[in-house]
C-alpha cells in the first residue's frame, strides 16, 4: 500500500506545484488564453503513449510479471459524449476534475470538501438512473 | 533549489503525470481517479440502494491509498514549497475574470468566492461547488472515466471512446464557462 500512496504525494505535488489544480488555470483553458493546461495534457498523453507503445513491443509487464492492466473501453459514443459533457459542465464549475479536487482538499482549500460529497452524491445519483439513460 | 520552490511549468507537471501512470501500470494497477468517489460510496454502504455499489472495494483499496497520498502531496505543495503564491493568469483572462465580479483574479492560488474560509458562510458559493461536485460524480460515472482515466489513460493508449469522452469535456467545459460562469460570480 505503501508504494501507492508515495506515487500518490508525487500526484498531488506535480498537480499543486503545477498549478492544475488550480480554477483559474481551467478557466484560462476554457477561453484558450493559455497554453499551460494543453501542454500538461499534450505531454502527459505523448509520454504516455510511447512508454505504453514501448511496453508492448519490449514486452515491458508489471511487477506481478502480467501485462499492464490497461482498460479497453468498449465501442460506442453516447455515454463518452453525454457523460463526459455532464463531467465538463462540472469541471469548469468547480476547477477540479477528480484528482485535483481530492488535492485541494489536502492544499488547505476545505470548501472542496462541498464539491466532493457533490461527487459522491452525482455518483448515488447515477447509479438509480442509468438504466435509463443512452449508453 | 528555486526551481522546485517555484511554480512549475507545464513541460515538468506534464510528464510527471505520465510517470505516475507509468508508475501504477508497473505496478499492476491503472490510473483514474473517479472510481474512488464508487468505492467510496460502497464503504458508506450505498451497496443498499443499487447494485452498482455492489464492489469489492478491497480490491480498490489501493487506488484510496493513491488519492490518501494526493492529499499529502496538495499539503506539501501548497504549505511547504509554495506558501501564498498565487497564478500567473494570462491578464486577459484575469481582466475578463474581473468583469465577472470576481475578485483580484490570480492573485491568490484559488478564487477566494470558491475556495477561501468565507465561501463556508456563501450558499451561492456552497451552491455551485455543490452542483459542480454532482456534475463531476455523475458525469464521470457515466463517461466512465474523467481527465485521468479518458484524458491521460485512455487517449495514451490510443482509444477512440476515450477521445469522444475528451470532446465531450470541452463541449461541457465551453457550455458552462462562456454561458453560466459570466453570470454567477
Amino acid at each position: 500500500m505503501l508504494r501507492f500512496v508515495l506515487i500518490g504525494i508525487l500526484f498531488g505535488i506535480a498537480l499543486t506545484q503545477g498549478e492544475i489544480v488550480s480554477w483559474y488555470r481551467i478557466a484560462e483553458m476554457f477561453q484558450f488564453q493559455s497554453f499551460h493546461m494543453y501542454g500538461v495534457i499534450g505531454s502527459a498523453v505523448v509520454l504516455g503513449a510511447i512508454f505504453i507503445q514501448l511496453a508492448k513491443r519490449l514486452g515491458w509487464h508489471s511487477s506481478e510479471g502480467k501485462p499492464f492492466d490497461i482498460f479497453k473501453y468498449p465501442m460506442g459514443w453516447k455515454r463518452y459524449l453525454l457523460g463526459g459533457t455532464i463531467f465538463g459542465m462540472g469541471w469548469a464549475l468547480t476547477g477540479g476534475c477528480p484528482g485535483p479536487l481530492f488535492i485541494l482538499l489536502g492544499a488547505g482549500y476545505t470548501p472542496v470538501l462541498v464539491a466532493i460529497v457533490g461527487g459522491m452524491i452525482g455518483t448515488i445519483l447515477y447509479a438509480l438512473v442509468r438504466k435509463h439513460l443512452p449508453h | 533549489m528555486d526551481i522546485l520552490f517555484s511554480p512549475w511549468p507545464w513541460y515538468v507537471s506534464g510528464p510527471l503525470i505520465a510517470i505516475s501512470m507509468a508508475l501504477l501500470l508497473l505496478a499492476g494497477k491503472r490510473f483514474g481517479v473517479s472510481s474512488n468517489f464508487q468505492t467510496l460510496c460502497t464503504i458508506g454502504g450505498a451497496g443498499k440502494i443499487s447494485d452498482f455499489f455492489q464492489i469489492n472495494w478491497r480490491e480498490r483499496k489501493w487506488n484510496l491509498a493513491f488519492v490518501f497520498g494526493s492529499i499529502i502531496g496538495g499539503a506539501i505543495s501548497s504549505f511547504l514549497m509554495r506558501p501564498g503564491v498565487g497564478v500567473d493568469l494570462n491578464p486577459k483572462t484575469a481582466e475578463l475574470l474581473e468583469s465577472w465580479g470576481m475578485q483580484n483574479p490570480g492573485e491568490q492560488f484559488a478564487p477566494v468566492e470558491l475556495y477561501s474560509a468565507e465561501a463556508w458562510t456563501s450558499p451561492a458559493s456552497l451552491m455551485i461547488l455543490l452542483v459542480g461536485g454532482v456534475l463531476v460524480g455523475f458525469g464521470t460515472r457515466y463517461a466512465d472515466g474523467c481527465t485521468s482515466g479518458h484524458a491521460i489513460s485512455g487517449l495514451s493508449s490510443l482509444q477512440l471512446p476515450s477521445l469522444i469522452a475528451v470532446v465531450g469535456f470541452f463541449i461541457g467545459g465551453l457550455t458552462v464557462t462562456h454561458l453560466v460562469l459570466p453570470y454567477i460570480f
